[in-house]
């Protein structure tokens, strides 16, 4: 094996546990020059508002930002489809030097005649906010003429990181909130956020939550549809999932309507059950939820458990490889690899912040390597060093995993089955142990670096 | 139904493209450099654009794609990245030490007009790039062209930046491979192998993006064109360039600089293309087709007369890059085919939409053909009136699934299958595979749609 260099300004951002003190340095911009894995403030509003169904979204810019988000995550829909088109100005020359307002309002006009969405969300890329379209005084103009909210999301991508496109998304939603009528709404309600339907995801969530008696008013954004984002301050409590995508609209809503909110994580058997047993208790003065709750959870396990241990001897000791964009998801993943036997090599974000990374510290066996905004060669350095049997991370890291012959696990946006909920958990451990055992691995010779 | 939003009314639409059946210049730079060995293409601008041009590619051929960005933040936005891009090349060729770096620029730093070449002179004067290395640059601004102009300008710059001439002619051929598969680009090696031509090709992506699994983790694989290489092109004899938009601006460029005659083709694709690149190899190097390719050629020729039948009259939709488009027009023409519909989403001008026309006219009923047109129109058309066959990207699987029609991906990305960049579709070879799909195609729906009575053992 060859010694990989760091680069120095770098070295802050990776740590051994138990080497040496802990201080991770990170939130920091990506090093010019460097491969980073992590995206751009678009990607994340992109991500965040893509499965509201019945909305329209329009992509101002240039054609690549739209070329490279259309329906990349399987978000599902149970009714409308419109998410799953790719609308864009497709700015051109003569737009860039003479600005694009023009052209957004007409595309603007054009789509809502021909569509009749329920809102439109107007995503601002780079090169918009170069040449300062005012697409602010767009949409409002097309929403005063055409009767829909016309929400502009502020994503150039050079203002930040994914995070601050969570931040814009939200800011978007925000203005939808409170717009509709809640007088229906039970007063034993929740709004699931931060839970995108992924392989239909949401469904089971929702399903579990209204077995224990609480209405789900709506979920941000899962199979979104806009009427529910509306009335979602009728709701008693927010359900935070702990991507932290959506804890901003969690804020702003508590601010502005008192709902209050949790953190949740739908990933693994106890976060799971967590997820369920803390709203229950959220509602105390009605027993019969907590009730239901313990009966829902003790049938949910039992129908998994059997396959679960069936699969556990089989992984025991393989070692894990975790490196995934928030750092919430690396802490119920941890969980669920230990649950599964599995010990965690490594444990990476694109975009943690101090306070999870300490987490992540305390979560952690010596040994352990944690890192912030990797790039390949130190991914591979690492999976060599600590002999890893399995990756988990997103599109770019799949084949470096396999290309050094290790399995591999998407956690992020190429996942076709859900891995949340109970019967998520059995679906996370059949894929590993697939992957992990597969007879493939013993046609190759075990990763070295050249 | 999942475009159930589609309406078969069509009505104009200047602002808007709908379902883009292309993407942006800096993705085709990005791949033409991977052709380059030891080369690190580099992204000038946010990370954004830079991931997802990374992700598409990795998708597409399933390898690991390297590249690095300039990070671009609000204060490199305003005030210009020539900051970001010297820090980025010394930070590379420390860390990653490759042998080229390939800028290319996004919209963003196009349109705050950072200078390249300039900022790369400063690098090298600030003793940042080390001896034997290089840094090549190409503008790749997204709101002109699209991905197959990226690619088309990186391919040029190999030119600008490499090609030398000694005054000394060597008997090499240079191969402009044009926008196609790795796998594609090794099988036109191959055919001029057999013609014994030495040659040199460039961009050459094979063994790079369709490398083997070996263990190891490499990040630059074996295949690429090497530097030296490429500076003996401008010594070369002739240069064959395929298809006119990827590969005929870097063609004409070597000729300008270095006096390299060239010919420009189509792809390969289907007989008369092959016909068209032997015969133009012959007559550049002075050789005889050997008796190999004449075999590969009556084998191909033997397919289509076995099953000439099932090709007759059928309808086909076609949606692609404009060099694969033409040259696969061509090949549907030469079968009896009927391409009904085709769409290509490059803007590639007047001529080249002429030449469309060109090639369909004898095609019986209207033949539509929009430059540039997006998927929506496409699938509209299908709407009004349906046809056998698509032949598309990915994306087009939508269509298909919608309308119940027949498909075969072609062309990029295809997100869904493998195969593409290992089974090449040009040459006599890749003709015989292209016959295959279409009648695999065509034959298993025939086999699904017929009654008790008609399905039938041998067809
Ligand atoms: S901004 Fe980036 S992704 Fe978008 S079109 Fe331009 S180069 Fe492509
Ligand atoms: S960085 Fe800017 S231009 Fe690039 S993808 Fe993101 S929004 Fe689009």
């Amino acid at each position: 094996m060859t010694s990989i260099p760091i680069l120095r300004e770098r070295e802050g951002q990776i740590y051994q546990k138990g080497r040496e003190p802990f201080k991770m340095s990170c939130g920091k911009h990506s090093l010019a020059g460097s491969v980073s894995q992590r995206a751009c403030v678009f990607c994340g509003s992109r991500v965040v508002l893509y499965p509201i169904a019945d909305a329209l979204h329009l992509i101002h810019g240039p054609i690549g930002c739209a070329a490279y988000t259309w329906d990349i995550r399987g978000a599902l829909s149970s009714g409308p489809t419109l998410h799953r088109y790719s609308f864009s100005t497709d700015l051109r020359e003569k737009d860039v030097i003479f600005g694009g307002e023009k052209k957004l309002y007409s595309a603007l006009c054009q789509l809502i005649d021909a569509h009749q969405p329920k809102a439109a969300f107007v995503y601002s890329t780079c090169i918009v906010g170069i040449i300062g379209d005012d697409v602010e005084a767009v949409c409002k103009k097309v929403a005063k003429e055409k009767g829909i909210p016309v929400l502009p999301v502020h994503s150039e991508g050079f203002k930040g990181t994914k995070k601050d496109g969570y931040q814009a998304a939200c800011d978007a939603l925000f203005k939808l909130v409170g717009e509709g009528p809640t007088e229906a709404v039970s007063p034993c309600s929740i709004n699931i956020l931060g839970e995108f339907n992924i392989g239909g995801e949401a469904w089971m969530i929702r399903d579990y939550y209204k077995r224990m008696g609480v209405e789900v008013v709506s979920v941000m954004t899962g199979d979104g549809r806009v009427d529910d984002v509306r009335r979602s301050h009728g709701a008693a409590l927010n359900v935070v999932q702990c991507s932290g995508a959506m804890t901003f609209l969690a804020e702003m809503m508590k601010e502005r309507f008192g709902t209050p909110y949790i953190r949740v994580s739908y990933f693994g058997l106890e976060d799971q059950s967590k997820a369920l047993y803390d709203v229950a208790a959220h509602f105390s003065d009605h027993p019969e939820i907590m009730a239901k709750t313990r009966e829902i959870v003790r049938e949910e396990i039992s129908a998994v458990y059997p396959e679960l241990q069936r699969i556990k001897p089989d992984l025991e000791g393989k070692r894990a490889a975790i490196y995934v964009g928030g750092a919430f998801k690396a802490f119920s993943l941890i969980k669920a690899l230990r649950y599964l036997g599995m010990d965690v090599v490594l444990a990476g974000s694109q975009t943690g912040n101090e306070a999870d990374y300490e987490m992540l510290r305390d979560m952690c066996d010596d040994g352990t390597v944690i890192l912030d905004d990797a790039n390949p060669l130190e991914l591979s350095k690492y999976i060599i060093e600590k002999k890893a049997d399995l990756f988990i991370g997103g599109v770019k890291e799949r084949p470096i995993a396999f290309k050094m012959g290790i399995g591999f696990c998407d956690h992020n946006h190429e996942r076709k089955i859900p891995l949340a909920g109970y019967e998520g958990m059995l679906n996370f451990a059949r894929e590993v142990h697939a992957t992990v055992t597969s007879p493939v691995w013993k046609f190759a010779p075990k990763a070295v670096i050249s | 139904m999942l475009l159930r939003h589609t309406t078969t009314e069509i009505k104009e639409r200047k602002a808007l493209t709908v379902n883009p059946a292309k993407t942006c210049q800096p993705i085709g730079a990005m791949y033409a450099s991977l052709g380059i060995h030891g080369c690190l293409p580099h992204s000038h601008g946010s990370q954004g654009c830079y991931a997802y041009h990374r992700s598409a590619l990795t998708r597409h051929y399933k390898e690991p794609v390297l590249a690095a960005t300039s990070a671009f933040t609000e204060g490199a936005s305003v005030f210009g990245g020539q900051a970001n891009l010297l820090q980025a090349i010394d930070n590379m060729f420390t860390v990653y030490n490759p042998d080229v770096i390939a800028v290319h620029t996004t919209c963003l730093s196009e349109t705050i007009g950072d200078d390249i070449p300039q900022i790369v002179n400063k690098a090298r004067a600030e003793g940042k790039v080390p001896e034997g290395k290089y840094v090549i640059h190409t503008n790749t601004p997204s709101y002109v062209g699209s991905h197959v102009d990226g690619f088309a300008n990186m391919t040029r710059s190999m030119v600008d930046y490499f090609s030398e001439s000694t005054g000394h002619k060597e008997k090499t051929i240079n191969l402009i491979p044009g926008y196609v598969e790795p796998c594609d680009m090794e099988e036109i090696r191959r055919i001029a192998g057999e013609l014994g031509i030495r040659t040199i090709m460039f961009p050459d992506t094979s063994k790079v993006l369709n490398g083997p699994m070996t263990g190891k983790y490499r990040m630059y694989p074996e295949g690429g064109v090497t530097t030296d290489a490429l500076k003996k092109t401008g010594d070369s004899m002739g240069t064959v360039a395929m298809g006119a938009l990827a590969s005929g601006p870097a063609a004409r460029a070597l000729d300008a600089k270095c006096k390299v005659p060239c010919e420009i083709i189509d792809l390969p694709i289907g007989l008369h293309a092959t016909d068209m690149l032997i015969d133009t190899l012959r007559q550049v190097a002075g050789v005889n087709v050997p008796e190999s390719l004449t075999f590969e050629r009556g084998q191909m020729v033997d397919i289509i007369s076995d099953m000439h039948q099932y090709f007759y009259g059928k309808r086909v939709g076609l949606v692609g890059d404009p060099d694969q488009v033409l040259a696969l027009t061509k090949f549907l023409v030469s079968l009896d085919m009927c391409p009904a519909y085709i769409i290509t989403g490059t803007p590639a001008g007047k001529k080249y939409e002429k030449a469309l026309r060109e090639v369909t006219k004898d095609v019986p009923g209207e033949v539509k053909i929009k430059v540039p047109g997006d998927m929506l129109l496409f699938h509209q058309w299908i709407k009004q009136e349906p046809v056998d066959l698509l032949i598309g990207n990915t994306y087009v699987k939508y269509i298909a699934r919608d309308e119940d029609i027949p498909f075969i991906r072609h062309g990029f990305p295809i997100l869904d299958r493998v195969g593409h960049s290992y089974f090449p579709t040009v040459g006599y070879r890749g003709g015989m595979r292209l016959l295959e799909k279409i009648l695999d195609a065509l034959l298993d729906r025939k086999d699904r749609d017929s009654t008790d009575i008609e399905f039938e053992l041998v067809m």
